[in-house]
């Protein structure tokens, strides 16, 4: 598998590693039902077939994170972008 | 060239394969059979090669399996049949024949069930005794082994007529191309064919091919290279066989594999000849017609003096005319159908070559080669025909493996009688045979337009140019899988032993399903991943339960295509090589003074630095402690990781990563720190040094480096992305030396001179400070891991050997000792320091009695579920120090704690020893453990149980701080 990220460009999937669901967010810790919500955030997690919006480290490269639109089940990548812009 | 087979010397040509040489010498027989230690001969002429498995090389060099007619011959070379004994000529194991009744498909489910205790000991053995095919060397591999990365815009893979088209249509245009061929000859079937190409002969035309191409810059051929698998991301494995035809070359490795990315593919992989199943199709002297033209026409080797042809189709008629053009005697032609095209039977009167109509060989005869041939002829007669060639033209099988390594399945062409791609992987066309264009001008037109379509595709600019001329008739066919009036064995995969019963056995008991019928026959199962056999296998299937080939279905194709060596995955990746080695800028010196090294992640770290006259690591590590508590010791610490953290929200993000405060700590200042990981539990510990306002330096432990990088990414990039603070790895850039012992302040004060004032009041405990001392930047710390009055101090990593020599020098007159890692963990552990064993991801902050540290009012990562009742419970496990109630006892890290007097169980357990060291300063094992509710039990006295060590021992739970509870030493 390839990703194409957009700091480094198209590069083999071994450069990077993976983290899982780019959709969760990390829950504000003063709410009232914080515990709860974060506890889903840590544990419970979709692992859909098809279409997947996922974190991926750059470890080998730039050490971005990136959101990567990637389909499961073909391996497909739609595309790739950094999670915060480069304040360069 | 010279080369031996079983001991005896032969003599073959350059340019021969094992398999030719030995046939051109006159060997039918090659090797015994997997299950029943039939005789094996060639069945054919390139990598699908069933039978013909040879052990190949001598000693650590033993390669079993080899296929014979793929192996280029080489002077020297050494092979030896499989699966015999105790000669090729005389084996025991073919009284397996006269039992096969006994061992069909699935013998060993049944029979040896009972009694289960006989498996391991008396069936297994005898099984693996009596089956099997090559032995392994069972020496490490001796050979060298490459990687190569290769990107392309047109990967073709196939150097046959329409391999060579497409690449010559893609490579013209200037695209970028890789042309790989598994042959060490290009041109394909255009080398054993005799076939025309604009007026020329088909060999002719690869040549030229070969040589424009070879001419072009853009163009890269590699031959002797099989593209074995197709991966995501237009990724494909090749493997190059860069010296197994030239013996050992020095220098050179012996494979290389190649990963290659293309934007687009050429799949132009051929086709393979399929077999017909009658009886005793497999004995040696039978043989694939389109490999018995090979061996005449391309290697110049008659593979038999008397020859009959079984076809199905007009292709198989082009064998008898090449051995009747060669001179051979009259070769007969037994077709299965009743009324071929009558410019064979022309041609056939013509050639003198004998014909019959309607007929199908049902049996063969000979003991260790074929002798003779009985052939069912169409009026219910037999006859038998004297034969030592029998040559079998089943129809073709296009090489569909790689179209389907991405999972696609392949369609059934009821056109071609065959399996033809399905949906092809992304960028990926297929052309020629294996898209099911069986005629030549079919293939080279094909092959010429995928390669430009590939291309355009590519960007580049196609100029057509007019397709060579060549061959267009279709060779009629009717497809025949199996005559089904032949009695005897009639072997559908070869090399497993699998044969038309065994499929009617399976159908029978109820393994009707493609994937069920492979694993109940093991059809397909072999090293050749039945290229021959797996269709075969399915139309008969399809046969006998009445449905068609297609309902049958496919197993699933997975790289690799032809067997690939693990050293070649390997590559140079092996023993000392396997990763990288980190060194730190003192390694030499190290080295220089005695020291033992232990691998810590990548690094090698000093684990003690032995003495001359020193026996025993213990006594090292003894006088190292002993040097460290009462005059001065040096130990490299530039193994940690280290982290620049920068930025006006700097101190707010530390404040998010670590459980305790840093917004409040001053300029000049350090402070351990811990996180947390998003469950709660610790993550990793270090000391973080404010250098300035906006400017930390963080330090992490050895091994979790990388990962506190990738979490600090991801908290500054992820979590927080408004947050104005940058990262950078500086463990590379930075050497760094613990100065520890109470005469630390004295040798630093001796070296640095008055770059710095070192007293007390002007750089106390947890002081930090940058500052510059002969031209260099220099960064000092005053932490201490070992309890005692301590420094680090960090410079440029280029200076870290020159410095380290300096401490050295300045500390002699006060007894400076280097120490190692065993050292540094029984200071640490005299003095009750957590490190990876506590911090084992089990362990809370609160656990390790860091509790306290967990600041209430402001957010950090691992907060919320630190909170959880089950990881705030008071019962759960706590650090604490254990002491052995007989002074003597040796402590043993690992053992568990019960109860005196409890036995051992689950539900007995108290708690585990984490670490434990032997204390020269107070002449004891001591050791950290972890009891549940241990901090409420101080004095209480439990036995430490290790049943694989030693015996029990009682100990006594204490403070884990054993040395200087009062820290006197640390501020002095």
């Amino acid at each position: 598998m390839r990703i194409p990220c957009p700091f480094c460009g198209d590069r083999d999937v071994s450069e990077f590693a993976y983290l899982g669901d780019a959709g969760v967010v990390r829950p504000f810790p003063d709410a009232a039902d914080a515990g709860e919500r974060v506890f889903e955030s840590v544990y419970l997690r979709d692992n859909p077939r098809g279409r997947h919006a996922e974190l991926w480290y750059h470890a080998s490269g730039c050490r971005g994170w990136l959101r990567v639109d990637r389909d499961t089940a073909t391996h497909e990548v739609a595309s790739a972008v950094l999670t915060r812009a480069p304040s360069l | 060239m010279t080369f031996r087979f079983d001991g005896r010397t032969y003599n073959g040509f350059a340019g021969d394969t094992l398999a030719s040489a030995l046939l051109a010498n006159g060997v039918r027989l090659f090797g015994r059979s997997f299950k029943y230690h039939r005789p094996r001969g060639v069945l054919t002429a390139g990598s699908e090669e069933p039978n013909a498995l040879v052990e190949l090389g001598d000693g650590a060099w033993r390669e079993p399996n080899t296929r014979a007619t793929v192996t280029e011959l080489f002077e020297g070379l050494s092979a030896r049949s499989q699966n015999r004994w105790p000669t090729l000529g005389v084996d025991l194991g073919a009284v397996n024949g006269l039992l096969a009744p006994f061992i069909a498909a699935g013998f060993y489910y049944k029979t040896f069930m009972w009694p289960a205790a006989f498996w391991e000991k008396v069936y297994e053995p005898l099984i693996r005794h009596a089956a099997g095919l090559g032995r392994a060397s069972e020496h490490a591999d001796p050979d060298d082994y490459e990687k190569a990365h290769a990107f392309c815009d047109v990967l073709v893979v196939g150097g046959g007529p329409a391999g060579l088209a497409a690449a010559l249509a893609a490579g013209r245009s200037g695209a970028r191309v890789l042309l790989c061929d598994e042959d060490f000859r290009f041109g394909g079937r255009l080398n054993g064919d005799r076939c025309q190409i604009d007026d020329g002969p088909g060999g002719l035309w690869a040549e030229q091919a070969e040589a424009e191409l070879r001419a072009l810059p853009n163009v890269q051929l590699l031959g002797r290279t099989t593209v074995f698998g197709v991966y995501d991301g237009q990724t494909y494995g090749a493997l190059e066989r860069v010296t197994d035809h030239l013996g050992a070359v020095p220098g050179l490795p012996r494979q290389r594999l190649w990963k290659i990315v293309a934007r687009r593919t050429v799949l132009a992989a051929g086709a393979i000849e399929r077999s017909i199943a009658f009886g005793g199709n497999d004995r040696p002297g039978v043989m694939m017609a389109s490999a018995v033209r090979t061996y005449v026409n391309r290697f110049g080797v008659a593979p038999g003096r008397t020859g009959v042809v079984f076809t199905c189709n007009d292709n198989g008629w082009s064998t008898a005319f090449d051995l009747a053009e060669a001179g051979l005697a009259s070769p007969t032609i037994v077709d299965a159908r009743t009324a071929p095209a009558r410019h064979l039977l022309e041609r056939a009167a013509a050639l003198g070559v004998r014909v019959i109509l309607g007929a199908q060989v049902v049996d063969t005869a000979g003991a260790k080669a074929l002798r003779s041939v009985t052939v069912a002829l169409g009026d219910g007669h037999a006859t038998t025909l004297p034969a030592d060639l029998l040559a079998v033209a089943g129809g073709w099988n296009p090489t569909l493996a790689l179209s389907n390594h991405l999972g696609a399945r392949p369609v059934w062409r009821s056109d071609l009688e065959a399996f033809a791609p399905g949906p092809l992987p992304p960028g990926m066309t297929a052309a020629g045979a294996a898209n099911g264009a069986f005629t030549l001008a079919a293939a080279l037109r094909g092959g010429a337009a995928a390669g430009a379509e590939a291309a355009c595709a590519c960007g580049h600019k196609v100029v057509a140019h007019d397709a060579p001329r060549a061959d267009d008739e279709p060779s009629a066919s009717s497809a025949l899988w199996h005559v089904a009036a032949s009695r005897a064995k009639a072997f559908i995969d070869f090399q497993h032993d699998v044969t038309v019963d065994d499929i009617v056995l399976a159908e029978r008991e109820g393994y009707r399903s493609v994937e069920h019928l492979k694993r109940y026959t093991t059809l397909g199962m072999a090293t050749d991943q039945g290229k021959m056999a797996n269709v075969a296998g399915l139309a008969i299937m399809a046969a006998l339960t009445d449905r068609s080939i297609p309902e049958v279905g496919v197993t699933t194709a997975r790289p690799p295509y032809t067997p690939v060596a693990i050293g070649a995955f390997g590559g140079p990746h092996r023993g000392p090589a396997f990763r990288p080695t980190r060194l730190t800028a003192s390694h030499d010196w190290a080295r220089a003074q005695g020291a033992v090294f232990v691998e810590t992640g990548l690094w090698l770290r000093p684990q003690w630095y032995a003495r001359p006259g020193e026996t025993d690591w213990l006594q090292s590590v003894c006088r190292e402690v002993t040097a460290v508590r009462s005059a001065v010791g040096v130990c490299d610490v530039s193994t940690l990781g280290k982290i620049d953290v920068q930025g006006p929200d700097a101190a707010a993000f530390l404040d998010r990563v670590y459980i305790n405060t840093f917004s409040a700590l001053p300029v000049g200042k350090a402070r351990y720190g811990v996180m947390l990981r998003d469950d709660g539990i610790v993550f990793d510990d270090g000391t973080t040094a404010r250098l300035g306002p906006e400017h930390f330096v963080m330090t992490t432990t050895t091994a979790n480096a990388a990962r506190v990088m990738q979490h600090l990414e991801h908290a500054r990039q992820v979590s927080w992305p408004d947050l104005d603070v940058q990262l950078a790895s500086i463990t590379e850039q930075w050497a760094q030396y613990a100065v520890a012992g109470p005469r630390a302040r004295q040798l630093l004060e001796a070296m640095l001179d008055d770059a710095i004032a070192l007293s007390d009041e002007a750089f106390p405990y947890l002081a930090c400070g940058e500052f510059a001392w002969r031209g260099m930047t220099v960064r000092l710390f005053r932490v201490s891991f070992s309890g005692e009055l301590a420094y680090e101090l960090a410079v440029p990593a280029r200076h870290g050997r020159a410095v380290l020599q300096a401490l050295m020098q300045a500390g002699a007159p006060m007894g400076v000792t280097p120490y190692g890692t065993e050292a540094l963990a029984v200071l640490r552990i005299e003095k009750g320091h957590v490190a990876g064993p506590e911090l084992n991801g089990t362990t809370t902050a609160a656990d390790l009695g860091l509790g306290r540290m967990m600041a209430r009012k402001k957010d950090f990562i691992g907060r919320t579920l630190a909170g959880r009742p089950g990881l705030v419970d008071p019962a759960r496990p706590a650090l604490v120090g254990l002491t052995a109630v007989n002074p003597a006892a040796r402590l043993r890290s690992g053992a568990h704690l019960l109860k005196t007097g409890e036995k051992p169980s689950l539900e007995a357990d108290q708690g585990y020893l984490t670490s434990v060291a032997y204390s020269p300063t107070l002449e004891r094992w001591l050791a950290l453990a972890l009891v549940a509710g241990g901090r409420e039990r101080m004095g209480e006295r439990l036995t430490a149980h290790d049943p694989l060590r030693g015996p029990d021992i009682e100990v006594e739970i204490c403070s884990p701080v054993f040395v200087d509870p009062e820290g006197a030493r640390l501020h002095a």
